[in-house]
């Protein structure tokens, strides 16, 4: 995800009520489907810096049975911190910084075959294309994962289309970057 | 893993219109039961392709091979006719429903052509708009459908005979994404459980991702193929 940031999520989680660490990494995952999953060492770690910057406080522990576990809750400037965050504007692609992008620049600097190599992209792109299609499109999807599939697909989507443009621009672009 | 049979297979496809080429050697295989998507720019042939697979239109030079072994590109205007109303369903972008009639006779008017009696055609008509969601809309004629009401009222016409193949021409070009996606989705679900072939020819990827497949077409001629095509062509004949 662009401009990702595991604190804010976290903060956006604990909106609802304060929560331990296993059950936002449960909650997260089941959130973002289509991201990657996040690592109980990195919502350990976001916690304890939300808490060092007085955006998030310890609200006691549970143990529920099994091992003790330390609950969190947002601060009123955790709330105010959120707020801000999400009426933020995101910069829009403010640097372009792909790696589609720099394979094909790269490819013809080197005199390598960038054709091939958007040919072969293509197949890869519509393979998962296909994936998040059925994925999207099965019985029973839920909105977080028609969401996340459809936010993917109009990306990959947006990449083919550059893809085909530059296929069609190669010999242009081949006499721009190797000027005689 | 063993591919199904090819329903119809394609070889070096030549078809020129007032001396604009449109297809230039293409060749295609379409299995059975499958899905497969063709797409390219504009004027690449994309729906030439499709009518010389439908045999709605006569190659100049090339093989169509229906079932292994008839050649549609050298059959008779009469017998493509029966394949036409028996064995294929064809929808197009829009205006192919007949505005005079309602939904539901739109639907039936295939049967009714192949000689069903009028209360049986409409109560298939009726179950097949049940199956695209749109049986509630039977009574309305095509001027007041939305657009994805109407290309799922064509898609019941398309597949009330219960064809071997649909082909499907930029199916959802007039409509916004989610009603592409009803489409689409109503499609390839009935699709799949009737076991039917669909030639989808499209200009955008994200309707392309709900075939099992992709041809892609520049100047005429077949770019990639997934496929093996010339193993394919032999064991299909063409």
């Amino acid at each position: 995800m662009i401009g990702m940031s595991t604190r804010h999520i976290l903060l956006g989680l604990l909106a609802g009520g304060p929560s331990h660490g296993y059950d936002l990494k449960r909650r997260h995952d089941e959130r973002f489907p289509q991201a990657r999953p996040l690592a109980y060492g990195q919502v350990y770690t976001t916690l304890q810096r939300l808490v060092r910057d007085g955006l998030a406080e310890v609200d006691g522990t549970d143990s529920d049975g099994g091992p003790e576990r330390t609950l969190y809750r947002s601060t009123d400037e955790g709330a105010r911190e959120l707020a801000r965050w999400t009426g933020e504007v995101a910069p829009p692609a403010p640097f372009v910084t792909n790696e589609i992008f720099a394979k094909v620049v790269v490819s013809i600097l080197a005199s390598a075959d960038p054709a091939g190599y958007l040919r072969a992209q293509r197949e890869a792109h519509m393979a998962r294309m296909r994936e998040l299609t059925a994925v999207k499109t099965a019985p029973g999807a839920d909105l977080a994962t028609v969401l996340s599939a459809d936010y993917a697909l109009s990306h990959l989507d947006a990449d083919l289309r550059w893809m085909t443009t530059t296929a069609a621009r190669l010999t242009t672009l081949t006499a721009e970057v190797h000027p005689a | 893993m063993s591919n199904p049979a090819p329903l119809l297979a394609a070889r070096g496809l030549v078809k020129t219109y007032g001396g604009t080429p449109a297809l230039r050697g293409a060749s295609v295989v379409l299995r059975q039961g499958e899905i497969l998507a063709v797409t390219g720019a504009s004027g690449s042939g994309k729906s030439t392709l499709l009518h010389c697979l439908a045999g709605i239109v006569r190659p100049d030079e090339g093989s169509v091979v229906h079932r292994g072994s008839e050649r549609l590109d050298r059959a008779s205007e009469k017998r493509l006719s029966t394949l036409r109303r028996t064995e294929f369903g064809v929808v197009f972008q829009f205006g192919q429903l007949i505005p005079e009639l309602t939904a539901a006779d739109n639907v039936a008017l295939p049967l009714l052509l192949a000689g069903a009696p009028r209360a049986e055609a409409l109560e298939r008509a009726g179950e097949w708009l049940e199956r695209f969601g749109v049986r509630e809309r039977a009574g309305a004629r095509p001027g007041e459908l939305s657009g994805g009401q109407a290309q799922r009222v064509a898609l019941a016409r398309a597949l009330v005979t219960g064809p071997k193949a649909v082909f499907a021409d930029e199916p959802t070009g007039a409509l916004d994404s989610l009603a592409g996606e009803q489409v689409m989705t109503a499609l390839v679900r009935t699709v799949r459980e009737c076991g039917t072939s669909v030639l989808l020819v499209t200009h955008d990827a994200q309707v392309a991702a709900y075939a099992d497949r992709e041809v892609r077409l520049r100047d005429g001629a077949v770019l990639t193929d997934g496929a093996d095509a010339d193993a394919v062509l032999l064991e299909a004949g063409a």
